[in-house]
């Protein structure tokens, strides 16, 4: 199953996705949190009607942000439903994504497969 | 050392029929012949462009355009910098330049998109993004309506204020010959089109584009040998943002157009008030507003107020996209930070024809990705 982790460097900075260096501090990123049983809250979200081909239509896309601690980090991705500025939702895996074999990206340069965000009633 | 802008031409935007070797060439020829220079001269040639690989298979496009005008042996480098490719090709032509290494250089910039279709260019510049964002199909113009709901609900913004900023743009590309929409819409039309991205639709958009433009430039104590008809380059800088648009702290904030714009404004020794007009990169309509706020035109969370209000009208205090802008004079991706510049260039020189304004002192402002990395540049006439 596909990894969704908040990363943490040495001075206890987080981001999603990993990065070779800290982006706050330069330095490395040698922890991990996982997000996947972690609820989330909406910070904003679309739903695109003209998605590119081998993405399904239409596709609502957030922007979400985690609490961890007295820290925040926040992720991006599609919903399972709709949603409102807001609105608390989890993270549900999926096993792929959009049809890698419609995409101009190299099917085996990046994972397919990741978490959508679920309306937690 | 002071760089001149000495020719200036851009091809007719919108779907043409020639592939983007003969927009590139047609473009650099005619500024050549703007500033009565011969191809002979020229030291440095820089073709800005994003994907002709993936767009048409091509690549090497720069050593085809010397050999195909002419300019042979002359140094020659593709500039790559997404949809700020032809801003970037401005910094590269002002860098050879002022470091003496080239007496005459040539920029010219294009794209030939419209033989694929909506669904693929999309695909094509989406593979900018990072691969937690393209796994989810995120766009360009997804970002633009997670963005816009953002601003709208933080700055309780009416969403007519962002279809303002379409109307006026088209409304200044009935004037521009060059432009791909020649069409006034009003807010209606802007509200009542397909939606793309809510909050967002159709017309809150550019188009897909082809075009190319082209840019000739030496150091300005011997712009007079050409011509009499000259800008001077007095700033250009470039600023980078996070590739991933989540991580930003406030996604409203277009914290690399800020950046770019204070270096060029202190390079060219003036302030936002200093300026006289001003193109903006709206691939979107809220990007207007949130360039206006960014570079210090407008206080934070007001931008959105200079459309409605008549602020960025030919007769407004700041006149923004006089040419039409991305929105309808089009976004051929390689050519359109040329493309701004070519039209601050024929405003400052009174060249403008029938949406001329008053200016000496002018500025352009190309956004790759969603702000990710950005060139503005100063451009002014002496007196």
């Amino acid at each position: 199953m596909t990894d969704f982790a908040a990363h943490e460097c040495e001075n206890g900075h987080l981001t999603y996705p990993a990065h070779t260096r800290c982006p706050a501090c330069g330095r490395p990123q040698t922890g991990r949190i996982d997000l996947s049983d972690r609820q989330a809250e909406v910070v904003t979200w679309t739903t695109v009607m003209a998605s590119p081909t081998g993405v399904r239509e239409p596709n609502t896309v957030v922007i979400v942000e985690f609490t961890v601690d007295d820290r925040t980090v926040r992720a991006i991705g599609s919903t399972t439903a709709g949603v409102s500025i807001g609105d608390t939702v989890r993270p549900v895996h999926v096993e792929q994504l959009r049809d890698p074999s419609a995409a101009i990206r190299v099917a085996d340069r990046q994972s397919w497969s990741g978490y959508r965000f679920e309306p937690v009633d | 050392m002071d760089v001149a802008v000495i020719g200036a031409a851009m091809t007719p935007f919108g779907e043409r029929a020639a592939w983007l070797d003969e927009l590139l060439s047609t473009a650099a020829l005619d500024c050549l012949a703007d500033a009565g220079a011969s191809t002979g001269a020229v030291d440095h040639l820089y073709v800005s462009n994003m994907a002709s690989g993936e767009f048409e298979g091509t690549t090497g496009v720069m050593n085809a355009l010397a050999a195909d005008i002419g300019v042979t042996p002359a140094y020659t480098q593709r500039v790559g910098q997404t949809s700020a490719s032809g801003g970037a090709g401005l910094y590269a032509a002002w860098q050879s330049i002022a470091s003496g290494a080239s007496e005459l250089t040539l920029l010219v910039g294009g794209e030939k998109m419209t033989h694929r279709t909506t669904g693929e260019a999309s695909d094509i510049i989406a593979s900018l993004t990072h691969p937690v964002e393209y796994s989810h199909g995120v766009t360009l113009p997804s970002f633009a309506g997670l963005v816009a709901r953002r601003y709208m609900d933080r700055f309780d913004v009416p969403r007519e204020s962002l279809a303002e900023v379409a109307v006026k743009n088209h409304a200044n590309a009935t004037a521009n010959p060059d432009a791909q929409f020649r069409k006034a819409i009003d807010t209606d039309d802007v509200l009542s089109s397909p939606v793309v991205a809510d909050p967002l639709r159709l017309y809150d958009y550019c188009p897909v584009t082809d075009g190319a433009g082209a840019l000739l430039f030496c150091p300005a104590a011997v712009a007079e040998q050409y011509t009499d008809r000259y800008v001077r380059l007095s700033g250009v800088a470039g600023g980078t943002d996070t590739h991933v648009v989540h991580e930003r702290a406030e996604p409203t904030w277009m914290g690399a157009v800020a950046e770019s714009g204070r270096q060029a404004f202190e390079m060219a020794g003036c302030e936002p008030s200093d300026i006289d007009v001003a193109e903006l990169h709206d691939m979107v309509t809220l990007l207007e507003p949130l360039q206006l706020e960014a570079l210090g035109f407008a206080d934070r969370g007001t931008g959105w107020q200079w459309a409605p209000e008549g602020r960025t009208t030919r007769d407004g205090s700041l006149p923004v996209n006089t040419s039409g802008g991305l929105k309808a004079r089009g976004h051929p991706l390689g050519a359109t930070g040329i493309a701004q510049a070519v039209e601050i260039y024929r405003q400052l020189l009174g060249e403008a024809g029938g949406r001329q304004v008053t200016a000496r002192r002018g500025l352009t402002c190309n956004v790759g990705g969603f702000g990710n990395c950005v060139t503005t540049a100063v451009l002014e006439v002496d007196g």
